[in-house]
């Protein structure tokens, strides 16, 4: 009697183990753990109050872009513009404060004209039906041409900018920057959303299978265009970010954005074929990426290195993806 | 007299819940070997061991024998296997007769790459019309229809003069006319002495051109023998283990008034001015050669193409149906032709799958009720016996059977009152073909009517009240179920005295 009970138990610790490691976030959340572990012990300086707060401020761009970059990701589509978009919403919001516009009103101009880019993307790619890796690599060089074009390939300083607009990333409640808080909200919604919501659900189902969408009567151009806007517009809304936490704008702002926030939605379960993603998973690889990027520097590895990194972790993640994918259709 | 091939005692573990289990086959030369079984019942996996896709676990193969080793297609190749694939091996920018040719290497000018375009396609030409096959060699193979890709496949095939050839349900999509055909190469490869393996769930296939005959089920032999006098219901019985005397389950049920009329409706080339009419809780069917214009019609009705002219009115009321949404909206249903294509989420799991087109049903328009999801797709798993492991696992883990049944559910669901269904029971086992048509029976009998467009003359016979024959994008025949013949139905398939059948 007793040992059966004990089996049942040892059972259940099985299946509850086989479950979560079958749940992607948590692969990745044992990473994060892992690194941070032996960042820890390699550097003195890694768990300091500093090093994580700023280490955390620093991310929060890339997880706002990773968040759009995971919705285009699963409708089966891809957005290499979001680095130039982020880099234009900036300098657009610079440039109108600096012709004497309200810095606020700046801010909602510079998303707007953000995510009327990522509406010509949807418009090129869900209405005329081209292929998205190649128009938002034409609209990536288009808006990151006029952020030269405008700034002379010159960063500009924000000179006496209000100071409540450059405290965005610096008020805090207690010890947790405020920007944190409200990102891990958005992080949080958005998550809910893409799970439970009517419109993610038809982005899931036109990432898994175009055709099939179409049969079931969805109206796939539409979402084609919503997905590319609100990619866009959250790439414009790190534009902003960035601008108000360095008071600074300078055109070459959000360069490799891209692939960081792909590698990261990927290792989070996205696949580059559509149709799978969570917001948290891919949260949490921008996290993974940025503690790694973190660690080169405190290990004193020259700056030089992280694309490198980047690259060969993109490699990586993707490498990973397609053997998973081709593992899947041979059971199939 | 010394078999070809050889299988001795071969195993394969293909998942968890499924083996190939001591097979023992021989192959003779010049011989058709037909290889029935269900869905799902090794056919595919054993021919894919043979062709080195799979390594198989234990047990050996002879050719002519000699003990080989196959552990790779190039292996497989080597020794003459070649397989006709389900997809295919074509390359769609290419012509039809550079892709007969691309093996053989017959053409090639003194070994250069470079090819001597003119009398290859000659040649192919040649061979298409000894074989009656009607297209032109110098046609991109992108352009062609699934069955005609099937034939300049086998013709391919021919060309290579392999060793051994296996064909995977080659016939499954084919008309008539096209079965024909492949039977044609299928006799004149015979004579060449090769051995033909052809894989297939037609019986009618294992009398046109079968020698032996062997039954797999559930991963086993249970049936091998050189004498073709079987019955068809013992056939079934070895299949599926079951007694299938009522394979058609059809009912009678009194029609209702007009539902549907279509009007002079005309696509761009495929058909022209057809008129119809559909009543409630009417099968009607529709069937056809391949380029018939019958797949067309159904994308037409249903909004995915568009129509040139005509009118389509339900319940007397004149509709614009522009687009999928809206027929969706006025509770057309349609079940597609391919439905790994086009049907199905195959990486989706059951629920997601089902409610795709009622997303209306389970949301109030900005969030997913999950309780009441699950509860219809439990609901209706049950109703349409769908068996599945896990709820949440992704349905290209299903058989073919039950993932038509998904796609059939899916519709049930939307609560349509027209349901087109397009080759529904195509590439699926007996038992779940008649599942299909209980199906049906069930959702006419609940007041839908149901478009039924299939190539498979026996079913068309067997389930529909009306059936409309067309013939090059015009309807040639209507028959009403009592004067139904199959012999009256091919008659109107091919218009006889324009065609030589």
């Amino acid at each position: 009697m007793k040992e059966s009970i004990n089996n049942i138990f040892k059972n259940n610790l099985l299946v509850t183990y086989r479950k979560l490691s079958a749940i992607r976030e948590m692969t990745v959340l044992i990473s994060i753990i892992f690194i941070s572990i032996i960042l820890a012990i390699a550097s003195p300086h890694f768990i300091t109050k500093d090093n994580l707060i700023s280490t955390t401020i620093g991310l929060s761009s890339d997880v706002i872009i990773v968040i759009g970059v995971t919705i285009v990701l699963i409708s089966g589509g891809l957005d290499l513009s979001v680095g130039s978009i982020m880099s234009l919403s900036g300098i657009t919001c610079g440039m109108l404060y600096l012709y004497g516009v309200n810095i606020w009103i700046a801010c909602i101009i510079s998303i707007l004209i953000g995510t009327s880019f990522g509406f010509i993307n949807g418009y090129f790619i869900g209405k005329i039906g081209l292929n998205p890796f190649i128009t938002t690599l034409a609209i990536a060089g288009i808006s990151r041409g006029l952020s030269y074009i405008l700034t002379e390939g010159s960063p500009i300083s924000l000179y006496g900018v209000p100071k409540s607009f450059s405290n965005i990333s610096q008020s805090r409640i207690g010890e947790v920057p405020i920007v944190i808080l409200v990102i891990f909200l958005v992080t949080l919604i958005c998550d809910y959303l893409l799970r439970r919501s009517d419109f993610f659900r038809k982005v899931f189902y036109l990432g898994s299978n175009e055709k099939a969408a179409l049969l079931s009567g969805i109206n796939i151009k539409k979402i084609k265009i919503i997905v590319y806007v609100s990619c866009a517009l959250f790439a414009a809304l790190a534009g902003v970010l960035s601008t108000a936490r360095f008071t600074v704008v300078t055109p070459s702002a959000g360069i490799g954005a891209e692939m960081r926030s792909i590698s990261a939605a990927v290792i989070g379960g996205a696949s580059l074929s559509g149709g799978e993603g969570t917001i948290i998973g891919a949260v949490l690889g921008v996290i993974l990426l940025n503690i790694i990027n973190n660690g080169l520097i405190l290990l004193n590895v020259p700056v030089y290195w992280q694309d490198f990194v980047n690259g060969a972790i993109l490699l990586l993640a993707v490498t990973i993806d397609f053997v998973n994918q081709k593992k899947r259709k041979e059971l199939h | 007299m010394n078999p070809v091939l050889k299988l001795e005692n071969i195993n394969k573990k293909i998942s968890d819940f499924f083996s190939l289990r001591d097979i023992n086959l021989e192959f003779f030369k010049g011989e058709a070997h037909v290889l029935i079984g269900e869905n799902a019942s090794g056919k595919t996996s054993l021919m894919k061991i043979i062709a080195g896709f799979y390594l198989k676990d234990n047990g050996k193969i002879y050719i002519d024998n000699k003990e080989v080793k196959i552990n790779s297609p190039a292996d497989s190749k080597k020794i003459g296997i070649s397989m006709i694939h389900q997809d295919f091996s074509l390359f769609d920018h290419f012509s039809i007769a550079e892709n007969i040719f691309l093996e053989s290497k017959k053409y090639s000018i003194l070994s250069l790459k470079i090819i001597d375009f003119e009398s290859m396609c000659s040649e192919c030409d040649n061979l298409f019309a000894k074989f009656n096959i009607k297209l032109d060699s110098k046609t991109k193979v992108k352009k062609l229809s699934f069955a005609q890709k099937q034939l300049v496949e086998v013709a391919k095939a021919y060309v290579n003069k392999p060793k051994i050839i296996i064909m995977d349900e080659p016939s499954s999509s084919l008309t008539i006319n096209e079965s024909k055909i492949l039977f044609n190469i299928i006799k004149e490869l015979k004579k060449l002495n090769s051995v033909i393996i052809f894989i297939s769930h037609r019986i009618e296939d294992l009398n046109a051109i079968g020698d032996r005959i062997s039954i797999l089920r559930e991963g086993k032999i249970i049936f091998s023998s050189a004498t073709l006098n079987l019955s068809e219901d013992k056939i079934i019985n070895l299949m599926t283990g079951m007694d299938y005397s009522k394979r058609y389950p059809k009912l009678n049920i009194q029609h209702g008034r007009e539902i549907l009329r279509v009007k002079d409706l005309t696509s761009g080339k495929t058909f022209k001015n057809l008129n119809f009419n559909l009543y409630k809780k009417e099968i009607l069917g529709i069937t056809g050669l391949a380029g018939s214009g019958k797949s067309k019609l159904a994308r037409c009705i249903f909004g995915i193409d568009k129509i040139k002219s005509g009118k389509i009115y339900l319940d007397n009321k004149f509709v614009n149906i522009k687009n999928t949404i809206d027929s969706i909206d006025n509770k057309i249903g349609y079940l597609s032709e391919d439905k790994y294509k086009d049907g199905l989420f195959l990486y989706l799991n059951i629920p997601l799958n089902i409610t795709a087109p009622n997303l209306k049903r389970i949301s109030n328009g900005y969030f997913i009720d999950k309780s009441f999801e699950k509860e219809l797709t439990n609901t209706y798993t049950k109703k349409l016996d769908i068996k599945y492991a896990n709820l949440y696992d992704n349905i290209s883990q299903l058989s073919g059977g039950n993932q038509q049944k998904i796609a059939l559910a899916k519709w049930i669901i939307s609560r349509s009152k027209i349901l087109i269904l397009d080759e529904p029971t195509i590439g699926i086992d007996i038992a779940s073909k008649v599942d299909i048509y209980n199906i049906i029976n069930e959702l006419v009998t609940k007041g839908s009517s149901i478009i039924l467009i299939s190539s498979d003359i026996n079913e068309i016979i067997g389930m529909c009240d009306r059936v409309l024959v067309l013939y090059e994008g015009e309807i040639s025949k209507t028959l009403t179920r009592e004067n139904l013949s199959r012999d009256k139905i091919i008659k109107y398939m091919v218009k006889l005295g324009d065609n030589n059948l």
